[in-house]
């Protein structure tokens, strides 16, 4: 598929877990601005590519990647870039809501005060409550910053999460099935929040629900035992797939 | 041991474990001859109307059996007066009850009986027993703590004895001796104590902590397996070693590096004591600090990286801050662990009781004067020896208030993450 502009450019990529291959030469471009979604069953391989994009992999021991991952023309797996300055750029949310076990305020500002974003306490204030407003979170915590941020709803708790990614200023947002521990009313204000943020960021999503990845991504890539198979505008893949195995799988027969 | 309680002991086995096998067998029979069609070679109970297996009937008798002849042994025990007649009429009694209960229980074994009840109805019982054993021996040492040191309270004044700032256990053997009543303050001998252990906790606390940051976070897996036995061996080693190493290798280095400097500094001194008992402590610190540092769940790692922090950050301002509970759990448990070790100090702080917050020093500890107190040819209720008694009520009462304390704060950390 032709991508005007790619955000990221991926050319053979391989991801070994020891001898184990988990990923089988993946190409794809990736569109900045929009959302693209990573569809497919368990153990496809769909994680592990979406962590090659903020160099996730590497924390894991025996994890290593080849081929080229590119970002805006620039290689993120070359040996001069510092993995710490790409996240910074790449940020990510997790499929189980992860606040650290700090306030709802410190949780946002632990970021901004690692990269030495702000200086002084008002304009961290500014960013802590443009961040939550952003991630939709500001108006039910407002009147409560400083309590644990681990004290908070699932649903609120990943929109702090989510908030806590905004607040670095990232380039993109990877969401690993971030819906996946949520119930439906939380979900569909996660989802809302995912089309709100499309506007400033390029956001890749992995998700189990073909129906959520049909309500909110523009472009849909299928996965399947480590190889990528199809990758089309989301419409396109859920109306005439063109391969028997994304068929399969979209209508329920597989996976 | 007398013959004779050796075959009883043998013949209650002989008769728990027959009477199991008798009427669990006796069950089975009873339970496949009641069964309404032929299912030769099945036990399945389901749908037989029998409320339990064969082998609850047989496990009821033995408990039974058991129990019963347990008391006629421990009575027979009791009332014995030496005669052969007696012991005969033991054993026959033990014999005779035995194989009663065996076959009146016989007349149990129904399908209503409900065996399988009565069986975890005893089990239950004796696990209550036991874990009582437990706790009334605690409190028989503690009451027996309590009540040595109110004796000695009644010779020596309570507050003396807490806020004295004069420790010389010495009494008079004769009452026309010289400086017969010897002065109970324990206050140097806690502050000798409390100056070891801070001089123990200083070494270990950020030995240990760093350890345990460096083997859960920093090491590899292949380091880190050879790594962590290794330290723990440090917790293996007697403690009398540890006592002499400190006596004949620590002190003297110490009193050389200081003559060198122009000092005088006695070979015993809480320095080489706290040096030692810090080393000993440290896998202490490090395997618990280990675990619960690696208790903190890897997403609020992969949390933090993914917002760009590094291994340090993340280390310091989130894995710490996640573990900080449980760290301070570990580090109450090796104050409290420092607090009552004793070979180390017996043989390395010196027995004299100085009031001074200098580690060159010589001074002694409550541990070391529970042992110079006890042993001794003192008569058993001198102020001397009693006084032992109310040392060790502080010092339990101390370790029990910070391992109390530890554990409720590793308690409430671990309710956090699970």
């Amino acid at each position: 598929m032709d991508i005007q502009n790619p955000k990221f450019v991926c050319r053979d990529v391989r991801v070994h877990y020891g001898d184990f291959e988990a990923l089988h030469g993946i190409n794809i471009d990736i569109a900045d601005r929009g959302v693209t979604a990573f569809i497919g069953p368990s153990g496809c391989g769909k994680s592990t590519f979406l962590r090659t994009f903020n160099r996730m992999n590497d924390t894991i021991e025996g994890a290593r990647v080849s081929g080229s991952v590119t970002m805006d023309g620039q290689d993120i797996y070359d040996k001069g870039l510092d993995p710490v300055l790409l996240r910074a750029r790449v940020g990510m949310v997790f499929q189980k809501p992860n606040p650290f076990p700090k306030s709802i305020y410190d949780n946002v500002a632990y970021g901004p005060k690692i990269h030495g974003m702000t200086s002084g306490k008002a304009e961290m204030d500014a960013l802590v409550e443009r961040s939550l407003r952003r991630a939709g979170l500001w108006e039910e915590v407002k009147d409560r910053l400083k309590i644990a941020g681990t004290g908070l709803s699932g649903g609120q708790q990943q929109r702090l999460v989510i908030a806590r990614a905004i607040a670095v200023n990232p380039e993109v947002i990877l969401m690993d099935e971030p819906a996946s521990a949520l119930d439906p009313i939380a979900t569909a204000k996660l989802e809302a929040l995912i089309q709100e943020l499309k506007e400033r960021y390029c956001i890749i999503i992995v998700t189990h629900s073909m129906a959520q990845a049909a309500r909110v991504s523009d472009k849909t890539a299928f996965f399947y035992m480590g190889d990528l198979i199809e990758y089309d505008a989301t419409e396109k893949i859920f109306t005439n797939p063109g391969d028997t195995r994304t068929q399969d799988y979209i209508t329920g027969r597989t996976g | 041991m007398d013959q004779i309680i050796l075959y009883i002991l043998i013949l209650m086995v002989v008769l728990t474990v027959g009477g199991f096998i008798y009427n669990k067998n006796l069950a089975l029979d009873r339970y496949l001859s009641s069964r309404a069609h032929e299912e030769i070679g099945t036990t399945l109970l389901k749908g037989s109307g029998w409320h339990s297996q064969a082998s609850y009937h047989g496990y009821f008798t033995a408990w039974v059996v058991g129990f019963c002849s347990f008391l006629l042994f421990v009575a027979g025990l009791y009332f014995r007066n030496g005669s052969e007649v007696y012991d005969l009429i033991w054993l026959a009694l033990v014999l005779a009850s035995g194989v009663c209960i065996v076959f009146l229980l016989n007349r149990k074994i129904s399908p209503e009986f409900a065996a399988r009840t009565w069986v975890e109805r005893f089990i239950h019982f004796c696990l209550i027993v036991l874990s009582f054993i437990a706790v009334l021996t605690t409190f028989g040492i503690v009451l027996s703590l309590l009540f040595e040191s109110l004796r000695f309270f009644s010779k020596v004044s309570f507050l003396d004895f807490l806020f004295g700032l004069q420790w010389s256990p010495q009494t008079a053997l004769r009452a026309d001796q010289a400086g017969q009543s010897g002065s109970f303050g324990a206050v140097p001998i806690f502050a000798g104590t409390f100056l070891i252990m801070l001089v123990a906790m200083t070494i270990a606390g950020p030995v240990g902590l760093m350890i345990a940051i460096y083997l859960s976070e920093y090491a590899s897996a292949a380091t880190r397996k050879i790594v962590k036995p290794l330290i723990e061996i440090l917790a293996g080693i007697p403690t009398v070693v540890y006592g002499f190493f400190a006596l004949l290798t620590v002190g003297p280095t110490i009193r050389n590096f200081a003559e060198t400097l122009g000092f005088s500094v006695p070979t015993q001194s809480a320095l080489a004591a706290g040096v030692v008992m810090g080393v000993m402590i440290i896998p202490l610190i490090s395997s618990l600090s280990d675990d619960v540092i690696n208790a903190v769940p890897q997403s609020l790692r992969d949390g933090s990286y993914a917002l760009g922090a590094t291994k340090s950050e993340t280390m310091k301002q989130v894995v710490f801050k996640g573990a900080l509970p449980g760290i301070i759990g570990a580090f109450l448990l090796a104050v409290s662990r420092a607090i009552g070790e004793t070979m180390i100090v017996v043989m390395a702080a010196g027995r004299a009781a100085n009031l001074t917050g200098n580690p060159f020093e010589a001074v002694t500890t409550v541990t070391v004067q529970i042992v110079a107190l006890l042993t001794g040819d003192q008569e058993f209720d001198s102020p001397k020896t009693l006084a032992a008694f109310a040392l060790g009520l502080v010092l339990f009462v101390i370790t029990l208030i910070l391992n109390m304390i530890a554990l409720s704060v590793v308690r409430r950390y671990r309710e956090r993450y699970d």
